[in-house]
């Protein structure tokens, strides 16, 4: 057998973005010795990517901005199908751990008066997103890695020692939780740069492993976002919710190769950018639903004049939520009036002079310049929908972040589902990572005291298990390329599980996720194990498949549409459907997803609401709660 | 416009390497790493190389091309000629673990080493107000994205070996600076730069400010002032009177 380093902690972290290292703040501070693992170096999680804020309501800009306007505005966004208490506790907390990393030293953009300054964002009520230009998300992740310096500081100061009480593993990746009987009593894995395996012993483990966006053709993830923690909690009995609710942010970059799937920032939509279809028309006219026709121009004249004098005209089509904008540039797509390299044109040089766009847009024309060559000031920006965010996720306990079904198991961030329902808004991601990465934290310290000594053990056997599983593919002579098999695997999730779904291609992408599984098995990595990108892969593939899997099947069993689940054959959104969230389980080898009924809503929650308005997503019966209803 | 690219990268580990041929499919508009990670889906899928988000923003993806450190993400193929060979190597200046990662450990080890900011003690959460003006100073060098290219380029370090314990480095000396101009920031990072983390070494051959893809301006707006200020507090001789006078009042 490989050599395996061995390590016993009493809190281990999978995961080092905003959430992770949150979680490992409050477990150290709680004087518990702490793991953080990272798959990547530290300090290059995606959270890094995130460019508009962070959602929080200080009401530095707007005073009549409070917790409950937070609250409504995240229900409306997940079109009532968040978990309540998820979605109440993040309102309550955001503003102070937003004002925490002010005191770690983050410096956000200010205030004339010196406060946080704070911008509008789609869905957002009133100014609300924290932000330091365009590149807030690495200011989080720098931050929160120069508070775990700090503490290492402090420790080296106390102990002698910077890693007596939080050691960060980098370029670690885990393979697989060990239980003892239902508990967790362990993590197995590998180290990138020497290929030796690895176990944590540990009583209490926290998922904040980030999203799945790899298990897609176009995505703006990076190579990290292969579902990890989703099927790390899958395969040890745990659960995941809402998995059919993947978001397709509308403009990511289609061409050229190098940017696939980056995202373009919607702002370059609200500055004036412009959609049009090969044959050149603004074709977004056509695509205005009902329910919205009141609210957008009619005409581009009228649109066109919206920009300037917004009172006394209607808003563009180009500014629909991004879930219709999304599937009107598909319809456009498939309909054969795409751009070259299948998107659509996305132009801001038409309506605006080149030093407007460099003024306004600075940041996206640096980025297109130098990336891809583009310059937006004059040339038009090839564009289609881009998988960005899973709002479906491990299923745990909103206030401590406990795993169903897992006792020693927590999630956070990403890794975990329900806070944002069916869609989430922007700026309300940064905010999720802070708040729950936190509350998990403090639920994995309050699960090991209580504990007192009677702790898990990991069997030989099962470290045996786990070890052989990971070296199969380097074991394994004469099988298939690792490379090819994602890039077929991305191909079927992009054609028959993307934007626009039905019944038929469900299924058809269910027979063929099937046939996948024979080809897992028969991987070959050459090389030794030594830093070896394909054997990586290899192992990564498992997880991305786990998690086509489970998406497939929720996206079958859901007959409506909702946030970020489009059914073609059920267009509209209904209020039975409302009461369920479908969860993914993983027995004897299947996925299976069921449904579980909705908590609901406080009676204080819900009549933070107007009925009419609740009436557009609940049944007649539950609004009998609400205080109008029951006079009613 | 598919066209065939002659590559040389360096493959090895810390034992013993060489560089490899490879002629490889480019298309339009692409940049090196696209072309790097063609090489491992079809000819080679255990090379090893770092990167993440391919978008010049997490600084993982840095290396030699043609000798000159870049990041490969942010490097286009359109920058070359067609009959050009494309040389990648690892950064020089860190031990090789393999092909083009390298051990940039020594970065993280000197993070540890610069004492964390440290706002006032009598401010609450909250509580905290700063100019804008104020903060963009330290603003500019929060853009670092740590892909350690300034480390890599500069010669205290890639020459002088031995010199890695005294000196932080670039990166480390606009950590400094951001803390030295923070406005809430409490502690004395002028004389910490100078007699802990080996300021008065760098002799602003500005190498570093070259390599940044943050275009952050390094040698100009971080190392110069702190320079200037450690004059200032270190050598003038009224400055020098006055901390002693005032350590005695502290008695």
């Amino acid at each position: 057998m490989t050599e395996i380093e061995r390590h016993s902690f009493d809190v281990v972290v999978i995961g080092a973005g905003g959430a992770g290292l949150r979680a490992a703040v409050e477990a150290r501070a709680a004087g518990l010795r702490t793991a953080i693992i990272c798959k990547s170096l530290f300090g290059k999680a995606h959270t890094v990517m995130a460019e508009g804020g962070i959602a929080a309501a200080m009401g530095n800009v707007n005073s009549k901005d409070n917790w409950q306007v937070h609250f409504r505005d995240t229900m409306r966004g997940g079109k009532f199908l968040n978990n309540f208490r998820m979605a109440e506790l993040h309102a309550k907390e955001a503003p102070d751990r937003v004002w925490e990393l002010e005191t770690w030293g983050a410096l956000f953009d200010r205030t004339k008066e010196g406060k946080i300054s704070q911008r509008n964002f789609g869905g957002h009520e009133y100014p609300r997103l924290a932000h330091v230009g365009d590149r807030t998300g690495l200011e989080l992740i720098r931050t929160m890695q120069q508070a775990i310096v700090s503490l290492q500081q402090k420790d080296a100061v106390e102990f002698g020692d910077a890693e007596a009480r939080i050691k960060v593993f980098a370029e670690t990746t885990i393979t697989e939780i060990i239980k003892d009987g239902d508990r967790a009593a362990g993590a197995f894995g590998y180290i990138r740069e020497t290929g030796n395996l690895i176990l944590f012993e540990a009583p209490a483990i926290v998922i904040a492993a980030g999203g799945i966006g790899k298990s897609f053709k176009v995505t703006s993830n990076s190579w990290e976002g292969t579902g990890d923690g989703h099927a790390l909690a899958l395969k040890a009995g745990g659960k995941l919710v809402d998995m059919e609710f993947v978001q397709f942010h509308p403009t990511g970059m289609v061409w050229p190769p190098s940017v696939r799937g980056i995202l373009v920032t919607e702002s370059v939509r609200g500055d004036g950018g412009v959609l049009r279809n090969s044959e050149g028309r603004r074709f977004m006219f056509d695509y205005i639903p009902e329910v919205f026709k009141e609210k957008y121009a009619q005409s581009e004249e009228e649109g066109d004049r919206w920009y300037a004098d917004p009172d006394n005209n209607r808003r563009p089509p180009e500014l629909l939520p991004r879930d219709e904008v999304a599937r009107a540039i598909n319809s456009e797509v498939k309909a054969g009036r795409g751009s070259p390299h299948g998107g659509v044109f996305l132009d801001v040089s038409t309506r605006l002079a080149p030093d407007v766009i460099k003024k306004k847009l600075p940041s996206m024309w640096h980025q297109f310049k130098e990336l891809a060559d583009v310059d937006i000031t004059t040339q038009a920006m090839e564009v289609g929908p881009t998988c960005h965010y899973v709002m479906g996720g491990i299923l745990v306990d909103p206030d401590t972040g406990a795993a169903s079904g897992v006792p020693g198991l927590f999630a956070a961030g990403e890794s975990a589902g329900g806070m944002h329902g069916s869609n989430r808004l922007g700026g309300n991601s940064l905010s999720d990572l802070l708040v729950f990465g936190r509350r998990a934290g403090a639920g994995a310290v309050a699960y090991f005291q209580s504990l007192s000594g009677n702790t898990p053990k990991v069997s030989d056997a099962s470290i045996t298990k786990a070890s052989d599983h990971a070296l199969a593919p380097l074991r394994n002579p004469g099988g298939e390329n690792p490379y090819t098999i994602q890039a077929d695997l991305q191909q079927v999730t992009n054609d028959l599980v993307g934007i626009i779904r039905t019944k038929s291609e469900l299924e058809e992408s269910l027979s063929k996720l099937k046939g996948f599984r024979a080809r897992l098995a028969n991987i070959t990595c050459p090389g030794g194990s030594a830093f070896n990108s394909g054997w990586h892969l290899a192992l990564d593939l498992e997880n991305m498949l786990l998690v086509s899997d489970c998406i497939a099947h929720a996206a079958l069993i859901r007959e409506e549409s909702r946030g970020g689940h489009t059914r073609e054959d059920f267009p509209k959104m209904s209020a039975e459907w409302r009461k369920f969230n479908l969860v993914s389980h993983f027995t004897n080898g299947e996925v299976a997803v069921e449904k579980l009924a909705l908590p609901e809503m406080r009676d204080e929650l819900l009549n933070l609401f107007d009925i009419e308005e609740l009436g557009k997503y609940m049944t007649p019966e539950e609004l009998t709660r609400h205080s109008k209803g029951a006079n009613a | 416009m598919t066209r065939t690219a002659k590559f040389r990268v360096w493959r090895g580990d810390a034992s013993d390497g060489a560089l490899k041929d490879y002629n490889i499919e480019v298309n339009e508009g692409e940049v090196v790493l696209d072309v790097i990670h063609r090489l491992q889906a079809t000819q080679t899928p255990d090379l090893a190389v770092r990167w993440n988000c391919k978008a010049g923003k997490c600084g993982s993806c840095s290396a030699e091309i043609n000798g000159r450190p870049r990041l490969m993400c942010m490097t286009r193929m359109n920058t070359f000629t067609d009959e050009e060979t494309i040389t990648v190597t690892p950064l020089r200046a860190f031990p090789v673990i393999r092909d083009l990662v390298t051990n940039v450990s020594f970065n993280y080890k000197k993070a540890l080493e610069i004492p964390a900011f440290a706002g006032p003690a009598h401010l609450k959460p909250g509580e905290y107000r700063m100019e804008q003006i104020d903060v963009e100073r330290s603003q500019e060098f929060r853009k670092c994205i740590e892909c350690f290219l300034c480390q890599d380029t500069c010669h205290v370090i890639r020459d002088h070996e031995e010199n890695k314990e005294a000196f932080a480095g670039p990166r480390f000396f606009i950590r400094l600076a951001e803390l030295d101009m923070h406005p809430l920031d409490t502690l004395d990072r002028k004389r910490a730069a100078q007699e802990d983390h080996g300021l008065g070494m760098c002799n602003i051959t500005k190498c570093c400010t070259e390599v940044c893809p943050e275009h952050i301006k390094i040698t100009d707006n971080a190392i110069i002032p702190m320079k200037e200020r450690v004059v200032d507090v270190k050598y003038d001789p009224v400055r020098w009177l006055g901390s002693k006078i005032r350590r005695r009042e502290g008695l």
